[in-house]
């Protein structure tokens, strides 16, 4: 197996655990020793504090782990239904596009609540969101939560790469020796799992039904209340303005590195001219440039997405391209003093160019785009985009000379 | 989903009426409503609806649903383009 980053490289253990030490009752200064005679006070942990019964060599607890529940199977992690500040700064992490592989829970049987025989299952991916965005609707709630290792992935896009999968859900099923645990024959899955989970498929290997749950875990207590049954808007995927707004610093965060070499680029360009490669002009007029390349982010990778549904057009590069006349204008008036009439068409068609291929790029946030549908526009827009861009740079590159 | 429309008249998705069974579970799993079951026959209700997830598919026990599943990613479908694919950073 080879060593992953988990969640606990953000330094969150369970309190309890031998990281945090904690003064046993009744004693000096929090370490053991009474005075007198006997060891000299050194502050450190008190005798009690051994590692608890849980806690293997090799294997740090997690923190979001309450206690353990005696399954005929063994020790099953019972766990916290409300998310800690470690939890939510992890979260944060993920949003911005930190260490975006590392946000994962091991794999297997977890509990909620008081779990027995009779409980419902709740399959759910190992992405650490998905893990807590389901646990936190569970309060006062007792139920099996079985992880699949979907490396880390969440749900949606897990079953579409097939990792959230007949398979898999037969295999942890198997593996966690889930027959033993409870005495029905449920599974409850997340809706957009059946992406890449055929349900007759998994009763044949496994023996266990697969009832689709809802989208959203927010609305698990009120099906499981409803004998398991899912209301039509619990069937159907909403994009708010919430959850497009929470993509942008994770688009933005992905498009950092290609922006800085665009930048780069950008800058070396704006330095060719009479003399062949000036650094001034390098810098002065790149500044201008890469403003606009700025104004085409802020309009295409965040006003577009912000306010998707307000813009006219179902295409997005249509959209971006819209947005991307505010982000020309912008340029312009910016620079109207110092560029030229020439310069000032380049630093528009730029923006705009650059707006409109970005919102174009966010197809691939959104809950609703069909791959053909991308396909057809990306085969419309591409060569305007670049074509624009290209006119645009030659006209800029030109009015150095 | 109501308000977001985006590019009409491209799904690829084809259901065979004759092999449909009714069961309803292609109506059960798809997250835009696409499909519903009358009178013991699914048929496609929000054709421009559908973003070809393929969760219909995968689900119908009788094979009557066919559709290229894909992810409506420009940039994935670019690097696609390039023979690229497997050098997917952002979402691998």
């Amino acid at each position: 197996m080879t060593q992953k980053t988990t969640s606990e490289d953000f330094g969150c253990r369970t309190p309890s655990g031998p990281a945090f030490p904690m003064a046993p009752k009744g004693s000096q200064d929090g370490c053991g020793c009474s005075g007198g005679s006997g060891p000299s006070c050194c502050g450190g942990p008190g005798q009690d504090d051994r590692s608890g019964p849980h806690e293997k060599p090799g294997y740090t607890l997690n923190g979001f782990v309450e206690d353990f529940a005696d399954t005929p199977a063994g020790s099953v992690p019972r766990v916290r239904t409300r998310l800690s500040a470690c939890d939510l700064s992890r979260h944060a992490a993920a949003r911005m596009g930190i260490a975006r592989s590392s946000h994962r829970v091991t794999p297997g049987l977890y509990c909620v609540g008081k779990a027995g025989a009779e409980s419902p299952v709740l399959v759910t991916a190992n992405y650490s969101l998905s893990f807590d965005a389901l646990r936190k609707e569970l309060s006062g709630i007792a139920a099996w939560i079985l992880v699949l290792d979907t490396r880390g992935v969440n749900v949606w896009c897990a079953a579409g790469k097939k990792t959230f999968s007949t398979g898999e859900v037969v295999l942890q099923v198997q593996q966690t020796r889930l027959e033993t645990v409870v005495s029905h024959k449920r599974l409850v899955l997340p809706q957009l799992g059946a992406v890449g989970v055929n349900a007759h498929a998994v009763k044949k290997g496994c023996g266990f039904e697969v009832l689709w749950g809802p989208v959203r875990a927010a609305d698990i207590p009120a099906f499981l209340k409803n004998g398991m049954k899912c209301t039509r808007p619990m069937r159907r995927v909403r994009f708010s303005l919430l959850d497009r707004l929470v993509l942008i610093p994770v688009e933005v965060s992905i498009m950092a590195r290609p922006a800085a070499i665009v930048a780069l680029l950008l800058f070396l360009l704006s330095g060719i001219g009479p003399g062949v490669f000036s650094f001034s002009a390098s810098w002065h007029r790149g500044l201008m440039l890469v403003t606009s390349l700025a104004l085409g982010i802020l309009a295409g990778a965040v006003v577009t997405p912000a306010l998707l549904p307000y813009i006219p057009g179902a295409a997005f590069s249509k959209k971006g391209a819209l947005t991307g006349i505010a982000a020309a204008l912008a340029a312009v008036l910016l620079h109207a003093g110092t560029a030229t009439f020439a310069e000032l068409f380049a630093l528009a068609v730029v923006a705009a160019a650059f707006s409109s291929y970005l919102a174009m790029n966010f197809t691939g946030a959104t809950p609703f785009t069909s791959p053909s549908g991308v396909e057809k526009e990306m085969r419309a827009a591409l060569p305007f985009q670049g074509g624009a861009l290209l006119t645009a740079l030659l006209v800029w590159i030109g009015a150095a000379f | 989903m109501d308000d977001f429309k985006y590019i009409p008249g491209v799904s690829t998705l084809k259901l065979d009426d004759a092999l449909c069974v009714g069961c309803g579970d292609c109506e059960t799993v798809c997250p835009h409503g696409v499909l519903v079951v009358r009178e013991r026959k699914a048929i496609v209700v929000g054709r421009d609806a559908c973003m070809e997830c393929g969760a219909c598919m995968t689900n119908c026990p009788a094979g009557a649903i066919s559709l290229n599943p894909g992810v409506g990613c420009a940039a994935y479908i670019l690097l696609g383009w390039l023979g690229l694919e497997d050098k997917v950073k952002a979402c691998s």
